[in-house]
Parts: C-alpha cells; structure tokens; sequence
C-alpha cells in the first residue's frame, strides 16, 4: 500500500489548516456563502437534506485496518454510530457538524486520509478495480497509475474550477471492473500489439447522469512516461471549451458528442503537441517510488488447493456456498480474494456500524495482511486470504453479520442514498433495494437467478448508476408521486451498454413484482449458462417488454377488482 | 473610463494600479499614462501609436491564437473573468504565457482570496479585484491564504520546484552522499 512520505503529509495537513481557515472566514463574512459553497464542496462537504454531509477519499478504494478502525471512530464520536460506502469507492459520514469538521480532517490526516476533491467541478477522487493485484488478468497494478494521477490533481492550479466534475478511473485488467468507459477519462493499461510495451489506453467523454453515454477512445496507446502531459492537454481542452450555460450540458461527454469525436481528438492532439511534456510528467524514478509501494506482499508458498478447506466446505454447506459466491481467484497459488457484501439482506445497501467496521479491521490486519478494498457496488474485499484460513474468516464474518453470500446476485443490489438522505433525489431508492431484497432473500432462488446486478438512482443525476445495471431502477417524481422506470440490458464492463427502458413508469410497491416478472422472462428464456444480460443481449428486448406489460396490466387489474 | 471601481493585488500585497482601462481606442486620448483598451479595439489603439504602455483586457473564451500577433505589441494582458467559480481564465493564462509572453498578466475579476496561488501558479502576475469583493477580502487576506498550502504536486506551473521534482532531488542528493 501506498504510504505518505513527509511532502504528502505536509500537504495534507496544509490543506486541513486551509478549510479551517476557510471555515473561519465564512463565519467572519470575508467569504459569501456563495464563495464558501464551493470552497467546501472540494472539501467533501454537502450540505443535504437533514444535516452537513462529508464524503471522505478512498483513493481507488484500498484501505488498512489503522484507517479503518479511525473511520470507525469518526463514526462513533461524530456521526450516529455508522458510516456508508458509496458507489465511487468513498466513504460518507450523514451526520456531522461544520464546527467538527476540521477536527474530523486532522483525525484523517492522522491515517493518512483525506477528504479532497471528492465533490465540486475539479478531478474527484480516481477509482480502480477493486482486485488490482490480485487479479489474473492484469497487465500491472492500476492502483500506481492511480496514486500519480491522485497526487497530480490534488489542489490542481488550473483544474480546480472546471465547467462540471470530471472523474477518472484506472483498470490493468483485461476485465473492467472499473467501469472505464463510463467515466470522463478512462485508463486502460495494455500491451502494445507489436512491441509489447506497457502503456495507456485512454477513453474520454463516457459517463452517466441525464445524458447516459460511452467514452470513445481518444489515443489507443500512450507511452506510460507520457500520463501526465496527455492528461494535462485533455483537462486544458475542457476547461477552455467545455460548456459553462448549462450546467446539465457541462461535462466533458457532452463536449466530446457536441464537438463529434475525429475534431475533439485533433484539438486534444494539437494542445498535446504545444506543451512541454518533460516539464509535466513525473520524473524519472517517482513512478517507480510509488511503484516499490504496491510490490506484492510477502505471500507464502502455499499449495494449489487447501485440503483444510475442502474439509471444511464438504461439511458446513453455508461455507462452502460463500466460498463458491464470494470468492475471487488469486494469483497467487493457496490465496482467495474474499468480497464480503455490506448488502444482507433488508439492510440499507453500503452501510457499516462502528462495531462492525472495528472487527472487520480485526479480520483484514489478522488474515488479509492488513490490507481491505472497497468496490463502487458498496462492498468491501478481502484482497489476500490463505485458503487454509477461510474457514476462521467465514466464522469471523458471520460473528458480525458480514457473512452474506451475494456477491454478484439479484439482492447485492446498488442504491444511491435517494429521498432519505440527498437534497437532489426526486425519490427514494434504499426502500427500494430493501423491498426487492426481501422478496428475493431465499438463498437457492438467488442463485437459481445467477449472476443478476440491480442498479437504482433517485434520480437523473444516476448515483446509482442504473444505465448500467442489467436491471436498473430510476426513481422519479410524477405529480408528486414516486415513480420507477424500469431498463434491462445495461452492462458496466468492457462491454459497456445502456440499458433500454421495458415501458412506463410504475409505483414504488409495484417494483419488486415488476423485477419478478423480468426475471421470470430471463429463466424461461435463457440458454445454457447465459447470465441475465446475455440472454437480454441475444433475445432483445421484446419478451422483457411483454412481461413486464402483462404485470402492469394484471397489477391494474387487481387494483381495481 | 473605468467602469468600476479595482483594488490591485500582487504577492507582496495591494499596490497603486497606474494603468487606467478604456472602453474605445477614441478614449485613448483622455487619458495620460498606460491604458488598457478591450480586445475588440486592440488594433485601432495600436494605430494610434501612443507613447504611453499598451494593455489589453481579454474576454476569457478567446482563442489564444487571435491573441498571440498581439502579444510582443502589448506590455499587459489582463484576462477576465466574469465569475470566480469560471476557470477559464486560468487555462488561457498559461496558454498566453507559453506563446512567449512576458509582459505583466492580470487576471480582472471578483476572483477570490483562495484562488490566488493558483492565479501566479497559471502566470498571472496580479489581480484586480472589484472593491466590492476587496471589501470582505482585504489584501492581507491574499497574502495570507497564498501560502497556506506550502507545496504542489503539478509540475510545469509557477512557484518552485512541484513535490515530484523536490523528491526527485532529494533522492539525487542523498545518492550524491552515498558515493562520497
């Protein structure tokens, strides 16, 4: 893991002195509360419905049992006793006071932690795939590409003050787990085809919100020593270009379409060519420094399979069934990567108490060398679990009522915070995910279903990513009343597709026999192991559509017999 | 003349601004000393071949290269910016300064206190501040929130050696003592 040399935590314990005194001349009128909004925006710091909100960095979602047990104490002094996991890999406190705030900073800084840049119009926090270094399928650890671009859009001198938010997210894996083409940049770390360099791919202009759209590869490969730069001439294009009269019209997809994709890759191409690369980009030898930090840990030689753990799983079924679902394939021999769902079942999707993100900490130190990760669907990962020990952690987990095996399944569900908590939500989405996680909690009808994400927003602004669900929920408001548009066929990896609506909106209390029926259509018509959105893929959106019809209708008529 | 009323601010703190801005290059003549004239009159002030310094005021979305003929003509640049919160003009100062230019940059605006080592970091060399906001945030204030945040991590900008090039150093000194 990375660790802060005396410059980060220098800058870091700057910038907490900075909102302090930021805190301070708003309070003594120098600053408007139109100048302070977004001074503290860049701080994390929303106000919402009920209370202040602070949304604390997870740089690319990897934490340590120290910087867990902290945030486990942020939330006993200065929250109600819980924290939530949002879907950008942060981590959100509902309820804190502005006077606390500062204070709340420096305990972050203790552990190395920040809140920096996780709201306003600047680069927000960079997110990765949640098994970076543990996955088969990597060409390199994302995560020090990510920690660069961290530390180089950190307090940014020219990208603070941007037409809208801009968000980059990193994958070295052949598998997007990192849902690269639907973010404003997208790195892709690949081979080249002939000289089997490592360098970027880079996708620009994807993103979700009211306008869904996929991002479209401006450079197919960019040598790795020229990060900075190109990135540089990316944001300069926008900041000068980007749309500043509308503020739904403002981010950089919509440049990009606007533009047309061949003209935004020439003007990118020919601010490119005008700056100074070598004064830009990282010098030689600090992407190794931070490099050094990501080496692998000190894995044992470990056999292939754990005969304690085959023992185990022939007699506790339950084991045995987290094992198969939860499970992710190390590579290295004798480890797992364990996800451990924050989705049990009826439970706000993303929540954690104190007490049981004390014992996680407990468990990640003892038995996933002290390292955890957090996933944009609001779970957390054991990253480097030996085989022989899963049965302990299993044991462990299930103590806390961290134990649910759901990983991947119709009822390990993302929801943003909707009408509970978000002073932009049109409706809610928590009692929505619970409803439909109760409907569907018996274990064999879940895994029956397979594979299924279900994916809800409160509103347009798609916190809850629901284009991208294969199932996704879009809460509205219709003439004061909720309603909910359903789409099917919405994908997040590199296969990345929107999700096409199946007809009308319905009422909240129709959505989990609305998502019933949807799934009834996948059983009767999938083939051989197709998962829910390939069958959706292959049978097109028609069977899905009349299901959905024929229980509107029936739902109708029960209504008003 | 001067539509509203600016307070100037360079690092060292508020200063006497000895340039008078003008709407036409007709109001040239009404005035004596250094003048800045607005980008669209730019060519008929040069006509006028004053012997006084020759400013011009740049709206922020101008493309750089309609301004780059004017920039060995011109001793100051003053870019505006209409809101704090629109940072265009920070991305057109940089542009302006890598085409060369090195005369005195000024950002023109109700930027604030927390935005000004940002402002020097793009190359401005000052601001001109409406009274109004200069009221709330006297200069000792932008003097003082300059320099909270002592370091950054970007390198190519104003202001010292960025945090990469300072390890970058140190790590070259302490290889330097190792071979001693």
């Amino acid at each position: 893991m990375y660790r802060y040399d005396e410059f980060d935590e220098r800058f870091v314990r700057d910038r907490v002195r900075q909102f302090r005194s930021q805190v301070e001349r708003r309070l003594d009128g120098s600053l408007s509360d139109d100048e302070f909004k977004p001074l503290r925006l860049k701080n994390g710091l929303y106000l919402q419905l009920h209370a202040y909100m602070l949304r604390v960095a997870v740089p690319y979602g990897t934490l340590d049992s120290r910087q867990l047990r902290q945030l486990a104490l942020i939330a006993e002094k200065y929250d109600k006793g819980y924290a939530h996991f949002t879907t950008r890999q942060n981590l959100q406190y509902n309820w804190p006071k502005l006077k606390d705030v500062p204070d709340i900073l420096d305990l972050l800084a203790d552990v190395e932690m920040h809140a920096i840049q996780t709201s306003g119009n600047c680069i927000r926090n960079v997110t990765s795939d949640q098994f970076a270094g543990v996955a088969k399928d990597e060409v390199e650890d994302p995560r020090v590409t990510a920690e660069l671009i961290r530390q180089w859009s950190s307090l940014h001198p020219e990208f603070v003050w941007l037409p809208r938010k801009f968000k980059i997210a990193v994958t070295g894996a052949g598998h997007d787990r990192a849902a690269i083409k639907v973010h404003d940049i997208g790195i892709r770390i690949l081979r080249h085809p002939e000289t089997n360099e490592v360098g970027y791919e880079i996708v620009v202009g994807g993103g979700l919100g009211r306008t869904p759209m996929i991002g479209k590869v401006v450079r197919s490969f960019l040598p790795k020593a020229e990060l900075l730069a190109y990135l540089e001439a990316i944001l300069r294009v926008y900041n000068a270009e980007g749309r500043r009269d509308n503020k739904f019209k403002a981010r950089v997809k919509i440049l990009v379409h606007e533009t047309g994709e061949e003209e935004f890759r020439a003007r990118v191409e020919a601010e490119y060519a005008k700056l100074n690369g070598p004064t830009v980009n990282a010098p030689e030898g600090e992407v190794e420094r931070i490099a050094a930090y990501f080496a692998p840990p000190a894995y044992e030689t470990l056999p292939e399979r754990s005969e304690a753990l085959e023992a185990a799983r022939a007699s506790d079924p339950a084991l045995d069934r987290f094992v198969e679902q939860n499970g992710f394939a190390h590579k290295v021999p004798g480890y797992i990567a364990l996800t451990v769902s924050l989705k049990g079942i009826g439970e706000v999707p993303g929540d954690m108490t104190d007490a049981q993100m004390r014992a996680f900490a407990d468990i990640a130190e003892r038995y996933s060398m002290d390292e955890l990760r957090v996933t944009h669907s609001q779970n957390l990962v054991l990253p480097h679990v030996k085989l022989d020990e899963v049965a302990e952690v299993y044991a462990a987990l299930k103590a806390n009522g961290l134990a649910t095996a759901n990983a991947g399944l119709i009822t390990d569900i993302i929801a943003c915070p909707g009408l509970d908590y978000c002073a932009l939500a049109t409706a809610k989405s928590i009692p929505i995910a619970q409803a439909i996680s109760k409907t569907f909690a018996d274990d064999d009808r879940q895994r029956e279903i397979g594979e299924l994400p279900i994916k809800i927003s409160g509103c347009i602004n798609a916190c809850g990513h629901h284009h991208v669900g294969a199932i996704g929920i879009l809460g509205l408001e219709k003439s004061g009343v909720e309603n909910y548009q359903i789409t099917v066929g919405g994908d997040a990896s590199e296969n990345a597709a929107l999700g096409e609506r199946v007809g009308p909106g319905i009422d909240a209390d129709q959505v989990p026999g609305a998502v019933e029926a949807l799934v009834s259509v996948y059983l009767r018509e999938r083939q051989g192991s197709e998962r829910f959105v390939d069958t959706v893929r292959r049978a097109g959106l028609d069977p899905f559509k009349a299901g959905f019809q024929a229980f509107v209708s029936g739902a109708g008529q029960e209504a008003a017999e | 003349m001067t539509t509203t009323a600016t307070i100037l601010i360079r690092p060292e703190g508020q200063v006497a601004d000895e340039w008078t801005s003008v709407a036409t290059a007709a109001d040239l003549s009404l005035v004596e000393g250094p003048a800045i004239v607005p980008f669209d009159a730019i060519d008929a002030a040069l006509a006028e071949r004053r012997n006084a310094p020759l400013g011009v005021h740049l709206p922020n979305h101008v493309a750089p290269d309609a301004v780059e003929p004017y920039l060995t003509q011109v001793a100051l640049v003053s870019v505006a910016f209409p809101a704090f919160s629109d940072g265009r003009g920070f991305s057109l100062a940089k542009r302006i300064r890598r085409a060369g230019f090195t005369g005195r940059l000024r950002a023109t605006g109700p930027l604030i206190a927390d935005q000004f080592a940002d402002a020097l970091a793009c190359g401005f060399d000052e601001v001109a501040l409406p009274e109004a906001v200069a009221t709330r945030q006297p200069a000792e204030q932008w003097v003082e929130a300059r320099s909270i945040v002592r370091d950054h991590y970007q390198s190519g900008y104003e202001g010292g050696a960025s945090i990469l090039e300072q390890r970058r150093a140190a790590a070259a000194a302490k290889a330097e003592g190792s071979h001693a």
